[in-house]
């Protein structure tokens, strides 16, 4: 109770020491100056998430290479905006280096190329994707490669039937023979092949990209093989339709120089 | 006040008293005695300060926000991208000093980012530079819901407003764009709140909404309307192509009590020192460059001395 009768009842009014001018302009620069040096040491902080996941992500077709792609892009997703099958997103703070940067999970949706256009290089007004590119055989953005050899259904020997990966998967995929023009969802469209050879079947790129081949088995059947090849642009189809989990075929990002970064280091 | 003067203010130097006070005005601030201002108050009285441009502005600041929210949702492509650069029916535009940092850190220029500035600039080198500020970017709206947070606490003495040397926003300026030319990272553009919040309201909110917050803490406990007034280049960007802008609040100093309600509600007081008694050095005055023509000082104005103008319409029609 001491505590209480001790209480001022009215809302107390510090009693501030009146300060010269001076001193408050001092003041005032002395705090300037403490922003000052709290921003610029936040500034770092941009790297952190680097720190936390230091792995490089896959960027949309015609990315330039990681240190220039950070350095262009102005973070404005305009190509998030035309992508028919919403392929790309934004990197949020702990989604590797860059927040509101664009990146490819392919594992939940890849590029497909529904747009026929390479319409986020045209999107882009920085040129962080490349306007140099004009078709999707000139991507390079990143390169698919067999990761889990043990998980590939054709290794086995095994064929697929039925729809791709589970019930709530929410990728598309443009199929020609169904709509020529829409994407539709993968798991409204059943598949079934024996062996199972969906990465090669769905590669927007075709026989130049990837082909499947034939090996015998060690008891004296026959099994096949999904074989990358130079044409590869590392779309994401292959990895996204590839029916175990986790996939067989993933992508990885393809580290190229630019003639621009190269000018930038001499 | 000449345009170097406001210039010089907007870039941190203190108001300063005039050199040079007009006849005219001489004469005005003459009649201020003690009687004519409690008469020119009283006639004020008649009627109350409202709230019509505040809430004009929410709506065009709202619209302009929604309008990039469903041109991405109901893919209606008016507005495509976000306020960092964005294309309006097609046509390029890009935040000036976003660019301006992607050039550095790339050491390139992109020619779509050009046309992209050129386009913004002459679309506010008309509106008035700093209107972007309070009737386009959704870090000025949050800022201003805080800003009344932070005045109710001041005023219970919870909390008091820390004021900086203003001329901390023309160094940061400088510093980012050097960080950006040396580091290759465009390192500003992750802490940019208002990128932030324009991103969040597109593509939906993100992690990064909590440094908004964080900002926004500061703004309300220590230092009002903090990163608008001392820290946000964006803004001193937008202040300086608008420096020379048709669009302006005007100051008349005949009925002009000294009150100085405005200089309490403005986001900038420093510009409206020369409301102050005694300082107009003319019958009428522009409000400097850094004015981010709110309208706030218009809407409380009692004597109806603030008003919008558009320079040389009067002559035209």
């Amino acid at each position: 109770m001491a505590d209480v009768a001790e209480k001022p009842t009215r809302p107390r009014k510090k009693k501030r020491r009146r300060l010269s001018r001076h001193q408050e302009q001092r003041r005032r620069l002395l705090r300037a100056g403490l922003v000052t040096a709290g921003l610029v040491l936040l500034q770092p902080l941009a790297f952190m998430p680097l720190v936390r996941r230091w792995q490089q992500r896959l960027r949309p077709p015609g990315a330039l290479d990681e240190r220039a792609f950070l350095a262009a892009c102005i973070k404005c997703g305009q190509c998030v905006q035309v992508c028919p099958v919403e392929a790309i997103v934004l990197a949020d703070m702990d989604d590797g280096l860059g927040t509101g940067v664009p990146f490819i999970d392919a594992r939940s949706q890849a590029c497909d190329f529904s747009c026929d256009a390479l319409s986020c290089i045209l999107a882009c007004p920085t040129g962080a994707l490349s306007h140099d590119l004009a078709a999707k055989e000139e991507v390079e953005a990143g390169l698919a490669r067999l990761a889990r050899p043990e998980q590939c259904l054709a290794r086995q020997g095994k064929g697929f039937r039925g729809p791709v990966r589970d019930a709530g998967f929410r990728g598309r995929l443009r199929y020609e023979q169904v709509d020529r023009w829409n994407p539709i969802q993968v798991r409204d469209h059943p598949y079934d092949r024996d062996p199972c050879d969906l990465c090669v079947l769905e590669c927007p790129i075709g026989e130049a990209a990837i082909q499947l081949v034939a090996f015998p088995t060690e008891d004296g059947g026959q099994a096949w093989t999904p074989q990358v090849l130079d044409g590869c642009v590392g779309c994401g189809v292959c990895e996204m339709i590839c029916p175990p989990e986790p996939a067989a075929i993933v992508i990885e990002p393809r580290a190229k120089p630019t003639p621009r970064l190269e000018a930038l280091e001499s | 006040m000449g345009f170097l003067d406001g210039m010089a203010m907007m870039f941190g130097r203190a108001p300063r008293k005039p050199t040079e006070i007009s006849e005219a005005a001489e004469i005005l601030h003459g009649r201020k005695r003690r009687a004519h201002v409690t008469q020119l108050l009283e006639e004020a009285r008649a009627h109350p300060p409202g709230s019509t441009w505040r809430n004009r502005r929410w709506a065009v600041l709202i619209g302009v926000n929604l309008l990039f929210t469903l041109s991405f949702w109901l893919d209606i492509q008016i507005v495509e991208g976000s306020l960092t650069a964005s294309r309006f029916l097609g046509f390029h535009l890009a935040d000036i000093y976003s660019s301006l940092l992607v050039m550095l850190a790339q050491r390139h220029v992109a020619v779509n980012l050009v046309i992209g500035m050129v386009t913004v600039l002459v679309m506010w080198g008309v509106i008035g530079g700093r209107a972007f500020c309070s009737w386009v970017c959704p870090y000025h709206f949050v800022a201003e819901l805080a800003e009344k947070l932070h005045t109710r606490l001041a005023d219970r003495g919870i909390v008091q407003d820390h004021v900086l040397h203003r001329g901390v926003r023309t160094v940061l300026w400088v510093g980012f764009a050097l960080l950006a030319l040396l580091t290759g990272h465009t390192l500003f553009l992750t802490l940019n709140p208002i990128g932030i919040l324009s991103r969040a309201v597109v593509y939906g909110p993100s992690l990064a909404l909590l440094w908004v917050l964080l900002l926004l803490v500061f703004e309300i406990v220590y230092s009002r309307r903090g990163w608008c007034r001392y820290v946000c280049p964006i803004g001193l960007t937008y202040g300086v192509i608008g420096a020379g802008a048709p669009v302006r609040v005007v100051y008349s100093l005949e009925r002009c009590a000294h009150e100085g309600d405005c200089r309490k509600v403005c986001e900038v007081p420093h510009v409206l020192d020369l409301t102050i008694k005694g300082r107009a050095e003319d019958a009428n005055v522009d409000i400097g460059p850094d004015c981010t023509r709110c309208g706030m000082c218009v809407d409380i104005c009692p004597t109806d001395s603030l008003d919008y103008e558009i320079k040389g319409l009067r002559n035209l029609l």
